[in-house]
């Protein structure tokens, strides 16, 4: 199953590779990750999606846990959570197709970053499934070239 | 008040008492180096850096301290990993300084440099390079915190040379406090109880004791929870000592190697109390037929340790030695627990037990008067009252060890269980010498292992240790022999170590003594003949060749599948 995991960690230099080294080392996937800096400089949040059977999730949150360096570990698939990726595609746009790719990208709310004769470069948000919907609709038209963020998360506020 | 980056590091050792530290000298850790010889810390010269790691790693066990060691950047760094991997796999508590190139310097491929931080990073508790020298003090005091306190192991501390020479404000220690580390050390109540009423449920329990009961120094309390239980004992390779090897509830060690009664006793058991211990693959055999039928309680203080290759049913996640004072409480205040009952409910469970010992108690064939190297382990243990300290190399010297050595008090066994490091043993018995001067220090080793450190020869002489090496000699790498002959049709490929030297002749050349026995009658003499000489001592002990470690669990079988003597 896929969980989406948030790891509050410092921001000092080698911390990323303490969190990738352990994945690798441990034989653990990651499907995607993001890193940045929170409001406070000296602490990073991780995001991470990963996919296993119960235990290993089990395993990846504590070995993470037991970093030195790592602050907090919260599965957020546990609970309700809001999940965004932004992926930037370039896409091919020639006189016949450019106004079809215009009325694509306007239905899923993305806009175009970047034009060229020949094709136009698009910015789309929002979680997965969106994501893999507007690249299957482009793809008969020609994906020329696609970057994607990952995945970030956070879960929902407690509504009570 | 100012100091130089050396004299911060040489003030921080000796606030953390440390008194021996193991190293090797270079140009990155020179000033270091010439600060150390002016301070009352004792340096111990190794002749390679692997050794310093292994030495740090045996004194800190006997001690029950942190071990230190220091080397130089580059080789003398990337030379310190095998003794860092397997003091990580060992949970065993180090610090480990070296040298760096100096900061500006950092990332240009300069000479003798290596980024030591990357590639320790997967075996060390944690690490760090120290670019600030302010941050060198807080980064010393942290760095014994976290490989002292929790689950022990090794930290390792970089030095660039500028950061070692800088002029640096040297302030008093404040307790530590991290806000991203702090090991569990109080079991939770619940657990404790709901632990031990199913303790009071099972018909037939038995006790895992690990390396965590030596670690935590809980060996008396576990003595008093079996004995107040009357429930019998099974040890890892670690935890050997951790309860009374002779003590009449000890089943000896389990696994790849124990004895056929506590692998038995584990199978058919309906409660397994695992403390300190972490379900290695060498202990387990085949995890699913691993203690089928047991509800299993398992203690430790490492989190990630529990179901991770075995479902527990009771955790506790604790230090064992709070854990098991908290059961042993629990006991005492339980008005209708009566220790009488309690032993005539589980006697049944004994009558098992002592069936098993009496089918296949642990032994070997004799052969006339060729030498078998458990009748030499044998003789260590009887004519050193089981009182030394004895470390091993890796293989079939260290199973023999561990089988025939009844080991009754914790740290007096040293040998490298997790990574299984061969040469490891006569550094870790140069250590433990220096950590207990007077004390009767045995390296059990084999002919093979004791070639990958027997450079270290130098450095016992050097500091006087009479440490005593026995070897069990075959002329072959012997546990790889062992499975060839077993597995492979008797193909022994690259086991067979056509080239060997004198061992006598090479303790002579080093100014060590050597003795040689090559029939039965021999290996009494040598021994006493060795204990009484205060110097360095190779027994050169030509055993059976192709004399086999059992029982044996074939790797990927259960535990019941046996082969026996």
């Amino acid at each position: 199953m896929k969980h989406t995991i948030s790891v509050l960690l410092q921001n000092k230099p080698g911390v990323l590779s303490r969190v990738t080294g352990l994945f690798s080392g441990r034989g653990f996937n990651i499907e995607s990750l993001s890193v940045a800096e929170t409001l406070e400089p000296s602490v990073s949040c991780l995001t991470l999606v990963t996919r296993g059977p119960d235990h290993i999730i089990e395993q990846i949150t504590k070995q993470l846990h037991k970093l030195i360096d790592v602050i907090k570990v919260v599965d957020i698939s546990e609970s309700d959570y809001v999940e965004r990726e932004m992926v930037l595609i370039r896409v091919k746009a020639e006189s016949h197709t450019r106004a079809e790719v215009l009325r694509v990208i306007d239905i899923f709310r993305g806009k175009v970053v970047d034009v060229s004769p020949k094709s136009y470069a698009v910015e789309i948000t929002g979680p997965q499934s969106k994501i893999k919907a507007v690249i299957d609709i482009l793809k008969p038209i020609g994906i020329q070239e696609i970057i994607r963020t990952g995945t970030i998360a956070m879960a929902r506020a407690k509504k009570f | 008040m100012k100091v130089t980056g050396a004299q911060a590091i040489i003030k921080c050792l000796q606030e953390q008492n440390v008194e021996v530290i193991f190293g090797f000298p270079g140009g990155a850790v020179i000033d270091l180096y010439d600060e150390l010889e002016r301070s009352d810390i004792t340096h111990v010269l190794v002749r390679h850096e692997q050794a310093a790691v292994h030495a740090a790693d045996a004194y800190g066990r006997v001690k029950g301290d942190v071990g230190v060691a220091l080397v130089t950047s580059g080789p003398g760094a990337t030379n310190t990993v095998t003794g860092i991997a397997s003091a990580y796999m060992d949970s065993i508590p180090l610090v480990v300084f070296t040298g760096q190139v100096p900061t500006a310097l950092i990332g240009n491929d300069a000479f003798q440099e290596v980024d030591i931080v990357g590639i320790t990073r997967p075996c060390t508790k944690h690490n760090y390079l120290v670019k600030d020298p302010n941050e060198l003090v807080p980064i010393i005091r942290e760095a014994f915190y976290i490989a002292r306190t929790g689950r022990p192991g090794p930290v390792l501390i970089d030095l660039p040379k500028d950061v070692v020479n800088a002029k640096i404000t040297f302030t008093e220690p404040k307790p530590i406090k991290m806000q991203t580390y702090r090991p569990t050390y109080e079991p939770h109540p619940g657990q404790i109880a709901k632990a031990c009423k199913e303790i009071l449920k099972a018909k037939k329990p038995v006790i895992y004791a690990g390396g965590g009961v030596i670690a935590s120094n809980s060996n008396e309390e576990l003595t008093e929870l079996a004995t107040k239980l009357n429930i019998p004992v099974t040890m890892t390779l670690m935890g050997l000592g951790g309860f009374p090897g002779t003590h009449k509830l000890s089943m000896g060690m389990l696994g790849m190697h124990g004895t056929y009664y506590a692998n038995m006793a584990v199978s058919k058991c309906d409660l397994l109390i695992a403390i300190g211990a972490r379900f290695d693959d060498r202990v387990t055999g085949r995890i699913d037929a691993f203690a089928p039928h047991a509800k299993i309680i398992h203690v430790d203080i490492d989190p990630t340790s529990i179901s991770k290759n075995v479902k527990v049913d009771i955790p506790i996640v604790a230090d064992c030695k709070y854990a098991l004072t908290a059961m042993n409480r629990w006991f005492d205040v339980q008005e209708d627990f009566k220790e009488k009952e309690q032993e005539e409910r589980i006697a049944p469970w004994f009558d098992e037990i002592n069936d098993w010992k009496r089918k296949h108690p642990l032994g070997y064939v004799e052969e006339g008067d060729i030498i078998k190297p458990q009748f030499v382990v044998q003789k260590l243990h009887e004519l050193t009252k089981g009182e030394a300290i004895i470390s091993t190399e890796v293989g079939q010297n260290q199973m023999w060890a561990a089988q025939f050595y009844h080991f009754n008090k914790p740290r007096h066994f040293l040998t490298s269980g997790g990574l299984g490091v061969m040469g490891y043993g006569f550094p870790a018995a140069i250590g433990a010498q220096m950590a207990a001067p007077g004390r009767t220090v045995i390296d059990v080793a084999g002919d093979g292992s004791l070639q990958m450190n027997i450079q270290e020869l130098a450095t016992a002489r050097q500091y006087k240790c009479p440490v005593k090496i026995a070897i069990l000699n075959n002329n072959f790498l012997g546990m790889v022999r062992q499975w060839q002959e077993l597995f492979y049709e008797k193909r022994y490929a690259a086991t067979g170590l056509e080239v060997a030297p004198d061992f006598v002749a090479l303790a002579q050349a080093y100014g060590a003594v050597g003795l040689r026995a090559t029939k039965i009658s021999e290996v009494e003499p040598v021994i006493k003949e060795a204990l009484k000489t205060d110097n360095t001592v190779i027994m050169d002990f030509v055993i059976a060749r192709e004399e086999g470690v059992f029982p044996m669990v074939p790797a990927g079988k259960a535990t019941t599948e046996m082969l026996l003597v």
